[in-house]
């Protein structure tokens, strides 16, 4: 898409501390140049996404739905790159472990499936941790959402390089994998030309909502369970995204930072549906513009799927670089819609993936009883909402756990404080 | 670009299509063939009665929504589905006004000194059901013939199973004419075909699990038939026990009420299997010649103990999880 009139890049687009700006108000900067450096261990670098002029830096609407340090950048049109930036494609071979994982970190590379985990952090577990799988996360299930499935059709040797480089990084032979929903049979077919001489599994998972939550692809790949409170690597297992694999190749191997990617434009309001490939900062309201303008109808716009993401308050927001997909939706229910009584019909605990009770965990939410809620698995959630999605009372079931989830973290960390 | 009024709301942000009103009425439209049958066995009468208990079940929500000022719910469904099975569940020819007792104390008495839809913990129309049976043993124990002309009534095959024993019993009803229904019952309980054509409408809805409904039947026929291999000359045959009394009424439309069934599947089969077995005790030894009503209404006693038994044991393992890690 064209170079947009001016780019609004955020300094927290991750998980973790927000980067420290290190320009300037009028700065010139180059494209892929650092705008804003990693704060600490979980925190990442942020960058330049085309060359220009820094006209300032102060608060925006962020997609997460607060206001957050944003680095405004109007370009010059050149488009110029950095110096030793985006060269000509090199063998990552040769290259130490230390190496990799700096250029993985220089280049701000983060979870690109919504959480922003930098994803050099998740490469180095404690050395405790002996990891064993890595996989690939292409089940891409959320409903609307396909800027995976054309990143695997496109660029699949991208795709598998990058899984080859994580995997350089740990000792031993690893069992690498590669989740795909069964519905998306081009992906499939693409990725195994590359991927079955290099040894690795391209597995067509069942189609269900949510395949793709970190704990379910675990468990229908290796079988193996992640329970409460633990996290992927207690149990071997490292799990990373489509966008995060490619943006490592093009790091390791392209010295091009994580400056841009690929979100789902769709939804009923808007003109054009398609997958553009976008610079971070790119505002919603360009994006609206380059495809073709939503209806009138629209009442809202989201950034993600439509079961985990956030309604936006403004257009101003920028991509950043875990907007996986942006959807513009007419919600009729909205604003008829009452909570009901439950008439404990049973089906948010047919459906919980995770084996909890949400209509419990959301009545124990609404009386505040945290300790209790606690008791009955409330780290277990995975907010996928699925609770919310089939209840017939219409019950905002997993946003009462989430409620909670918040409550309880403030009481903990003011407990340590 | 227009200016557009962006509303942010809490994910998802798309939602099932299924409300409360399809719950219940889909349920009302799984009882229609049994409905439509009573009708064609026991005539107009049979309508009559349907419309005075919905509509008095309707009229009684209204008036305690508004006497409670809450929200007006008399139209979600339930009271339609709550007097239309109190209206399947007594004999055709019950006065009217033993109809509006009864629907006042499903929806008064059962439902909203509980808190409304959802907060019940014994089944309404059942609760109506054995108040009536209670209040007025003989007019409702005197069943109406089928395609009968000037209102002749007769005992039940299970009544007369009661007083007069097996070999009576067996020679007043042919086993095929309970299954299609000619039999002397309430409205809505004698034909077997039309309520199982019903439940799998809802089967195929997944309103309803199999794992009440089997657990109850299953029980029923093996106790039964234990006992009919033990000496059959005292005991009926099971499948004599299938196809009479409200057997199949209340295992599909009634133990799997929702409000008042256990939610977790091992508590619905402890439930159904509770079921089975309380209704076959109380018809092989009870005073009542049939016991689906009281057993179903002493197992939705027992569901509060047995969900919470099932939380308890939930928390257990997470505690467990929580001290090891």
């Amino acid at each position: 898409m064209p170079l947009p009139a001016e780019l609004s890049i955020p300094l927290s687009q991750h998980l973790g501390k927000p980067a420290k700006p290190v320009v300037r108000m009028n700065d010139e900067v180059k494209k892929g140049q650092l705008v804003g450096e990693a704060d600490g261990f979980i925190s990442a670098n942020v960058h330049a996404s085309t060359s220009g002029k820094v006209r300032a830096i102060r608060p925006h609407p962020h997609p997460g739905g607060q206001y957050a340090m944003t680095v405004f950048i109007t370009p010059d049109g050149k488009d110029e790159w950095a110096e030793g930036l985006n060269s000509a494609p090199v063998d990552w071979k040769g290259m130490s472990k230390e190496e990799i994982l700096k250029k993985i970190r220089d280049a701000g590379v983060v979870g690109m499936g919504g959480a922003g985990f930098p994803t050099n952090v998740k490469l180095s577990p404690p050395p405790d941790k002996k990891i064993d799988t890595i996989i690939l996360n292409g089940a891409e299930c959320e409903p609307f959402l396909t800027a995976d499935h054309r990143l695997m059709v496109e660029s699949p040797e991208a795709v598998v390089a990058g899984l080859e480089i994580m995997a350089s990084l740990f000792p031993g032979t690893l069992k690498l994998a590669i989740g795909i929903e069964a519905n998306k049979p081009d992906a499939i077919d693409a990725l195994q030309q590359y991927a079955v001489p290099k040894k690795i599994e391209v597995l067509a998972l069942k189609t269900k909502y949510p395949q793709g939550a970190e704990k379910q692809l675990i468990n229908a790949i290796t079988g193996r369970n992640v329970g409460e409170g633990e996290l992927p690597f207690d149990r071997g297992c490292i799990v990373q995204n489509i966008g995060t694999a490619v943006a490592v190749y093009d790091a390791v191997c392209r010295n091009r930072p994580l400056i841009e990617r690929v979100v789902t434009v769709s939804g009923m309001e808007i003109a054009r549906q398609k997958n553009i490939s976008a610079r971070i900062g790119t505002s919603f309201s360009d994006i609206i513009a380059f495809c073709g303008g939503m209806s009138e109808k629209t009442n809202q716009v989201i950034s993600g799927g439509p079961m985990m993401g956030k309604a936006i308050f403004s257009l101003d927001v920028p991509v950043v670089k875990t907007t996986s997909g942006i959807l513009f939706i007419n919600n009729s229910a909205l604003g008829k819609s009452r909570e009901r009584a439950c008439i404990r019909c049973g089906r948010c605990v047919e459906v919980c993936p995770q084996g909890l009770a949400p209509w419990l965990l959301a009545n124990v939410a609404q009386l505040r009883q945290l300790e209790k809620i606690q008791l009955l698995g409330l780290a277990n959630c995975t907010e996928c909402g699925s609770c919310t999605y089939v209840c017939p009372s219409g019950r905002e079931l997993v946003h009462w756990i989430k409620y909670a989830k918040a409550l309880v973290s403030s009481r903990k960390q003011r407990k340590s404080a | 670009m227009p200016s557009v009024n962006l509303n942010v709301s809490y994910a998802p942000f798309v939602r099932t299509k299924d409300s409360i009103e399809s719950v219940m009425y889909n349920v009302a439209l799984a009882l229609a063939p049994a409905t439509i049958m009573s009708v064609w066995l026991f005539g107009m009468r049979a309508l009559l009665v349907t419309l005075v208990c919905i509509l008095s079940c309707i009229g009684f929500e209204w008036l305690m929504d508004t006497i409670r000022k809450k929200p007006a719910s008399c139209l979600d469904g339930s009271a339609l589905v709550t007097g239309l099975l109190l209206a399947l569940n007594v004999p055709s020819n019950l006065p009217f006004w033993m109809l509006i007792i009864g629907s006042f104390i499903a929806i008064a008495a059962a439902k909203h000194v509980f808190g409304g839809l959802g907060y019940n913990i014994f089944n309404p129309a059942l609760v109506a059901r054995v108040f009536l049976l209670i209040s007025f043993p003989a007019a409702m124990t005197s069943w109406p013939v089928p395609f009968a002309v000037d209102m002749e009534t007769a005992a039940s095959p299970l009544g007369i199973l009661k007083t007069d024993g097996v070999a009576a019993a067996m020679k007043s009803l042919d086993l095929v004419n309970g299954f299609y229904g000619t039999m002397n019952g309430s409205m809505g309980e004698t034909s077997t075909l039309a309520l199982l054509a019903g439940a799998g409408w809802l089967f195929y809805k997944r309103y309803i699990t199999f794992h009440i409904p089997l657990t109850m039947l299953g029980s029923v026929f093996l106790f039964t038939a234990i006992f009919h291999l033990i000496d059959p000359a005292a005991y009926a045959p099971p499948l004599f026990h299938m196809v009479t009394g409200g057997l199949i009424l209340g295992t599909f439309f009634m133990a799997t009420d929702m409000v008042t069934s256990p939610l977790s599947v091992r508590g619905q089969l402890i439930f159904g299997l509770g079921c089975g077995l309380l209704t076959a005790i109380i018809r092989l030894w009870g005073g009542y010649p049939e016991g689906v009503s009281f057993a179903i209404l002493i197992m939705n006693g027992f569901v509060p103990l047995i969900d919470s038994w099932d939380l308890n044991d939930r928390k257990a393992i997470h505690q467990k999880k929580s001290v090891t890690t």
